[in-house]
């Protein structure tokens, strides 16, 4: 299991832009990647079904199809991100319950500074809550970390 | 009958790492009985000791979430896939406020 969470800042950037877009209700949604790569590499904003300010839940029929898109595609949920709109980016003990998907990394966005967006992101594994750093990177192919260089060509 | 059921990654400590597994049922809690005789612990992650559907999962028969389609009752035919997801949802406030709340 890694510690930290290495992402496209172009990505994260899409993510920010769909939390602020909601604001103030809670926005939602995936970044898929290859399974076991642990490389979020294709962002999916989802709908909110609850269209609230302090709830979120993924619609069940646009869940069920962006999984078994991932599915088809050999994918899975790299990274499920939410925005908190009035409080901190850590998860709440609701989104510790509900948290059911062990490899993903739990990104939270909250918009509730106008100017700053605070960006956190959370292993969640049976209730436990284990924060991790964010490296944001220009691309997988020309990272800026060593570590997120790749020279494998994949398509 | 056979219908096939696709397990998602937190669930497949119940099935040996199984991804999908085969179980019989005319509808779904007659399945679910059926696979917690071959997969013991499977059928109490998905409902509730009040006998309900867990709020933590979805559940759907072919594409259809069976909330839609009565729940347990959800009938089933020979060849359907049944697939279990983790519901994802969450909020900035705790579950007791957030149902209280929702009402
Ligand atoms: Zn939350």
């Amino acid at each position: 299991m890694t510690t930290a969470l290495t992402i496209e800042q172009a990505i994260l950037d899409a993510i920010v832009a769909h939390a602020r877009r909601d604001h103030p209700d809670e926005a939602c949604g995936v970044v898929a990647g290859p399974v076991g790569s642990d490389r979020p590499m294709r962002h999916i904003p989802m709908d909110n079904a609850e269209r609230s300010t302090t709830f979120y839940r993924f619609d069940s029929k646009e869940q069920f199809r962006v999984w078994a898109e991932m599915d088809d595609r050999d994918e899975e949920p790299v990274v499920i991100y939410h925005s908190h709109t009035a409080t901190e980016a850590y998860p709440s003990r609701t989104d510790i319950s509900y948290a059911g998907e062990p490899n993903a990394h739990y990104l939270l966005v909250s918009t509730r500074e106008p100017e700053q967006t605070e960006i956190r992101s959370f292993r969640i594994l049976d209730g436990v809550v284990t924060e991790e750093p964010v490296n944001a990177v220009q691309s997988y192919m020309f990272g800026q970390s060593p570590s997120a260089v790749d020279y494998e060509c994949r398509s | 009958m056979a219908i096939d059921v696709r397990i998602p990654t937190i669930l497949r400590s119940f099935t040996g790492g199984a991804k999908a597994v085969s179980g019989a049922g005319d509808t779904l809690a007659d399945l679910l009985t059926d696979l917690d005789g071959k997969h013991p612990g499977l059928r109490g992650r998905l409902i509730t000791p009040e006998g309900g559907l867990h709020r933590f999962v979805n559940i759907y028969v072919n594409d259809e979430d069976v909330r839609f389609l009565g729940s347990l009752d959800a009938k089933l035919n020979d060849g359907d896939t049944v697939t279990i997801l983790p519901a994802v949802a969450g909020g900035a406030l705790g579950l007791t406020v957030a149902h209280a709340l929702r009402g």
